[in-house]
C-alpha cells in the first residue's frame, strides 16, 4: 500500500465488536450496517421481481393455473400491481442506493471513522426491516394485500370495505410504510450530520466525491418528503379506523353510505406526491453519484465539470420539490396551476441535461476501460436518456391526459426511475465489492450479466410506449378479450419473454455475488486504480476505516492524467496537486 | 512523501471532544427537527384546505360547508403557561449543568480551584410540569368529550385531536429525554455527557414549546 498523509483520529463512538450478534446483527459499524441494507434490498428485489413475473404471465395467459399460486384473480392482479411497485420503491430503490452503499461509502469516502450516530443507525436499519416483515406479512393476513397501487389513493385506500385486501392487510401495508419513513428519517438525520460535521482536514465540500454529494442531497430529500409521508400515512389510518373523514367524501359502497363525509381525496394526492416526486430523485441521485464517480474513474479523466455536476444535483433536488402537480394532471386541476407545474417540469430537465453533457463530456476523449462497472455505468446514462426523453411529453397537460393511464407511463418511469437507478447499483456492486469483500467478482459473469440486462430492459420496455402510444390502458388484468387491443397481443407477448428472460439473466449476477464472496480472485487494496479515499485503507477496511487515524485531503477527487504526476492518478491523500481541469 | 502522525485513541474525553459532541448532538437535533416541522406543516395544510372544502349534503343535495369551530376549552391557556415555564426552567436547568462543566474544566487545571455552587433541581422541576402539561391536555380532551366534540365528530373536531394528540407524543419523548438525563446523573455519567443530553433535551422542549403556541395560535385564529 502506498503512504498517505494521515492525522490523528477524531474519537470513535465505539470499540469493535466482539461476538457473533454484536458484529454481525446489532452491529453499531456502519460497514456492517451498508451490507445489512445491501442484502435486505437484493430479498426485496428478488420478491418485486417474482411479482411482476406474475403479473407478466397474467396479462397474456389470464386464465392460466399456476403451480402452487393456482389461477390469478383480476383483483389479485392489482394486489401484484400494489406489492410490486410498493416493495420495489421503497425497499429496493430507497434502500440499496442509499442505506446500502451510503451507509457503507461515505463515512470512507469523506474520511470519518463512523457514522454521527452509530446506535441510530442500527435503529435505522432494524426500523427497515421490521418495515419489510410488515409489508410481506399482508400477504398472508384474511383479505390479503391490498389493491389500490403504490399510491394508495383515497377513497380506494380509506375505506376498508372498498374491496379485497383493503381490510387488514391496507393497514399492514400503511403500518409498514410509516415505519419505513422512521426508519429512512433516522438515517437521513446520520448521513447529513456525518457529511456536514465529520469530514477529514482538507475535505472541504468541493473535495467531495460526487457519491456523496448525491448521498448528502439525497438525505436531505428524505428529510424533507417522508415526514409529509408520515403525515399522510397517520391521517389515512384514521379515516380508515377511527371515523375521520380527511381523504373521503360523502360515499356510497353497495348503496351504503360509508360514514364519511367532506374530506377531500385531492388532499391525499397533494400530500402523497409531495413525497412521491422527490422520492424519484431519492432513488435516482445516489446513482447518478455513484455513475459519475464510475465514468471518471475507467476514463481515467477528471470528471468533466465537477462543478456544474454539484449545482446541478442541489438543483434537481431543489426543483424536485415544485413538480409534484404533474402526477395530478388528470385530478381536474386548474389549467394555469397545471401549466406552472408543466413549466417547472420542463426545467427540471435543464441540471439533468448538464449532467447527461457532463457524463459524455467525461466519457470524450478518454481512456476508457470497458470493465463490468463502466458498462454498467454507462447503461445507467443510456437508460437515463431514454427514459428521461418521454419526460417533457409527459410533462405537457394535454399529451399526459392522452398517454397518463397507459402503458408509455410505465415504459417512462421504469427506465429513468427504476431500471436505471438498478443499472447504478449493480455499477456501484461491481465496482466496491473488492473493497467490501476483499475478492474480484467474475468479469466473464459480470459481462454476460450485463448484456442479458441491458438487452432484456430494452427489449421489455421500449415497446411499452409503443402500447401506451397505441391506448393500451395500465393496471388492467384482462386485455386479451378486448378487440381494439388484439392486435397488441403479440407485443405483450414479446414483453412477457423478454422479461423471462431478463429476469433469468439476474441469476447470473447472483451467482458471481454469492462465488466471488468464498471463490473470487483477492483484490489489492486499490484494483482500480481510484483517487478517493475508500481506496487508500486495507481491504475489506478495518472497524474504525483507516486504523486509529483520520486521512488529510489534499486533493480532489478525481484527479487523473495529471501532467507530471508519476502516474495517471492522483490520489486524495497524496501531495497536493494542481487540479487538472 | 507523506507520513504518518501519531495514533489517537480510540476513546477520547478531552475538552475539545466535548465540544466535538456538543456540537455534533446539537447539529444531529437541528436536522431530527426538520421532519418533525415538515410533519406540522403537512397537517396544516390539511387543516387549512378541510376548512375551505363544502361537502354535498344527501338530504337536500346541496354542497355546504361543514366547518364548524371548536370553542377550545380555557384549560388549554393554563396548559400553555405550564409549559412556557417549564421551557424557562429547563433553559435554567441547561444553565446550570453548563456551569457545572466550566467548573470541571476549571478544576482540571493545576492550582484552580471552582467554588461550590448550590445546585437547584430545575430538571425535575421541568419534568413535573412537563407530565402536568400533558394531563392537562388529557383533560382538555375529557372536556372536549363532555361536550360532545369526538375524534370523528366534525372535521375540525378532528384536528384539535389530531394536532394536540401528535403534540403531546412529541413532548412525551421530551420527557423521556428528561428521565434519560436523571438516570445519567444516578448512573454518575461523566458531568459532560449530563451537560449534552440536558442541552439537546432543552432545545427539543423550547423547540416543543413554540410548537405549542404555533399550534395553538392555528386552531384558535385559523379557524
Amino acid at each position: 500500500m502506498a503512504t498517505h498523509d494521515f492525522a490523528a483520529q477524531d474519537s470513535h463512538a465505539h470499540a469493535a465488536p466482539e461476538g457473533f450478534i454484536r458484529k454481525w446483527v446489532f452491529s453499531l459499524d456502519h460497514k456492517v450496517i451498508g451490507l445489512q441494507y445491501y442484502f435486505l434490498a437484493l430479498c426485496a428485489v428478488f420478491v418485486g421481481m417474482f411479482l411482476s413475473l406474475l403479473m407478466r404471465i397474467h396479462l397474456i395467459w389470464p386464465t392460466a393455473t399456476l403451480p402452487l399460486l393456482g389461477d390469478i384473480k383480476p383483483e389479485t392482479y392489482l394486489t401484484l400491481v400494489t406489492m410490486h411497485g410498493t416493495i420495489m420503491v421503497f425497499f429496493v430503490l430507497t434502500t440499496a442506493p442509499q442505506g446500502g452503499f451510503g451507509n457503507y461509502f461515505l463515512p470512507i469516502q469523506i474520511g470519518a471513522p463512523d457514522m454521527a450516530f452509530p446506535v441510530l443507525n442500527m435503529l435505522s436499519f432494524w426500523t427497515t426491516f421490521l418495515g419489510f416483515i410488515v409489508m410481506i406479512a399482508a400477504f398472508f393476513v384474511a383479505g390479503g394485500a391490498p389493491l389500490h397501487g403504490w399510491t394508495g389513493y383515497a377513497p380506494l385506500s380509506a375505506i376498508q370495505s372498498a374491496g379485497p385486501g383493503e381490510g387488514l392487510g391496507a393497514d399492514l401495508w400503511i403500518i409498514s410504510i410509516a415505519i419505513f419513513c422512521i426508519g429512512a428519517l433516522m438515517g437521513a438525520l446520520n448521513f447529513i450530520t456525518t457529511t456536514l460535521d465529520m469530514r477529514a482536514k482538507g475535505m472541504t465540500m468541493m473535495r467531495m466525491p460526487l457519491t456523496v454529494w448525491a448521498w448528502f442531497v439525497t438525505a436531505i430529500l428524505g428529510l424533507l418528503a417522508f415526514g409529509v409521508l408520515l403525515s399522510a400515512g397517520i391521517l389515512l389510518l384514521m379515516d380508515r379506523n377511527m371515523g375521520t373523514s380527511f381523504f373521503v367524501p360523502l360515499t356510497t359502497i353497495n348503496g351504503q353510505l360509508t360514514g364519511h363525509k367532506g374530506g377531500s381525496p385531492l388532499l391525499w394526492q397533494h400530500l402523497f406526491w409531495f413525497f412521491g416526486h422527490p422520492e424519484v430523485y431519492i432513488a435516482i441521485l445516489p446513482a447518478m453519484g455513484m455513475c459519475s464517480q464510475l465514468l471518471s474513474v475507467f476514463s481515467r479523466k477528471p470528471i468533466f465539470g465537477y462543478k456544474a455536476m454539484v449545482y446541478a444535483i442541489l438543483a434537481i433536488g431543489f426543483l424536485g420539490f415544485m413538480v409534484w402537480g404533474h402526477h395530478m394532471f388528470m385530478s381536474g386541476m386548474s389549467p394555469y396551476t397545471a401549466f406552472a407545474f408543466s413549466i417547472m417540469t420542463m426545467g427540471i430537465g435543464v441540471p439533468s441535461a448538464i449532467k447527461t453533457f457532463n457524463w459524455l463530456g467525461t466519457l470524450l476523449r478518454g481512456r476508457i476501460r470497458f470493465t463490468s462497472p463502466m458498462l454498467f455505468a454507462i447503461g445507467f446514462v443510456s437508460l437515463f436518456v431514454t427514459g428521461g426523453i418521454s419526460g417533457p411529453f409527459l410533462a405537457q397537460p394535454v399529451l399526459d391526459i392522452q398517454l397518463h393511464d397507459t402503458y408509455f407511463v410505465p415504459a417512462h418511469f421504469h427506465l429513468i426511475m427504476g431500471v436505471a437507478s438498478i443499472f447504478g447499483i449493480f455499477a456501484a456492486t461491481y465496482y466496491w465489492f473488492p473493497k467490501m469483500f476483499g475478492r474480484m467478482m467474475s468479469e466473464s459473469l459480470a459481462r454476460w450479466h450485463f448484456w442479458f440486462s441491458f438487452i432484456g430492459t430494452y427489449a421489455i420496455f421500449m415497446p411499452m410506449h409503443y402500447l401506451g402510444m397505441a391506448g393500451m390502458p395500465r393496471r388492467y388484468s384482462q386485455m386479451t378479450e378486448v378487440n381494439y387491443l388484439h392486435d397488441l397481443i403479440p407485443l405483450q407477448k414479446f414483453i412477457t419473454y423478454a422479461a423471462f428472460i431478463t429476469i433469468a439473466g439476474q441469476l447470473i449476477f447472483l451467482v458471481n455475488l454469492f462465488w466471488s464472496m468464498f471463490k473470487g480472485k483477492k483484490a489489492s487494496d486499490n484494483p482500480w486504480e481510484a483517487t478517493t479515499l475508500e481506496w487508500i485503507t486495507a481491504t475489506p477496511p478495518p472497524h474504525d476505516n483507516f486504523g486509529g487515524k483520520t486521512p488529510v485531503v489534499r486533493n480532489g477527487p478525481y484527479e487523473y492524467n495529471v501532467p507530471g504526476a508519476p502516474r495517471d492518478y492522483v490520489m486524495q491523500t497524496d501531495p497536493e496537486v494542481e487540479p487538472s481541469h | 512523501m507523506a507520513s504518518f502522525a501519531t495514533t489517537a485513541p480510540i476513546i477520547d474525553s478531552s475538552p475539545g471532544d466535548y465540544a466535538t459532541r456538543l456540537r455534533r448532538a446539537r447539529l444531529g437535533l437541528l436536522v431530527a427537527l426538520t421532519p418533525v416541522i415538515m410533519l406540522f406543516v403537512s397537517f396544516s395544510s390539511a387543516y387549512v384546505v378541510r376548512q375551505g372544502l363544502p361537502t354535498l349534503d344527501p338530504r337536500t343535495n346541496q354542497l355546504v360547508r361543514d366547518w364548524i369551530p371548536i370553542t377550545l376549552p380555557k384549560l388549554l391557556l393554563i396548559n400553555t403557561a405550564v409549559l412556557i415555564l417549564s421551557s424557562l426552567f429547563m433553559e435554567l436547568a441547561r444553565r446550570q449543568i453548563k456551569g457545572q462543566v466550566a467548573s470541571v474544566s476549571l478544576a482540571a487545571h493545576p492550582g484552580v480551584t471552582a467554588g461550590d455552587q448550590v445546585r437547584m433541581p430545575w430538571l425535575p422541576i421541568t419534568t413535573i410540569l412537563g407530565l402536568t402539561f400533558l394531563f392537562g391536555q388529557w383533560t382538555a380532551w375529557r372536556q372536549l368529550a363532555a361536550n360532545g366534540f369526538y375524534l370523528a365528530t366534525t372535521p375540525s373536531s378532528s384536528f384539535v385531536y389530531l394536532l394536540t394528540g401528535t403534540h403531546a407524543i412529541h413532548l412525551m419523548g421530551g420527557v423521556l429525554a428528561l428521565f434519560f438525563a436523571g438516570i445519567a446523573s444516578l448512573l454518575r455519567r461523566s458531568v459532560a455527557t449530563r451537560s449534552i443530553v440536558v442541552d439537546v433535551t432543552a432545545w427539543y422542549w423550547h423547540f416543543m414549546a413554540a410548537l405549542w403556541i404555533y399550534i395553538l395560535c392555528l386552531l384558535e385564529f385559523a379557524s
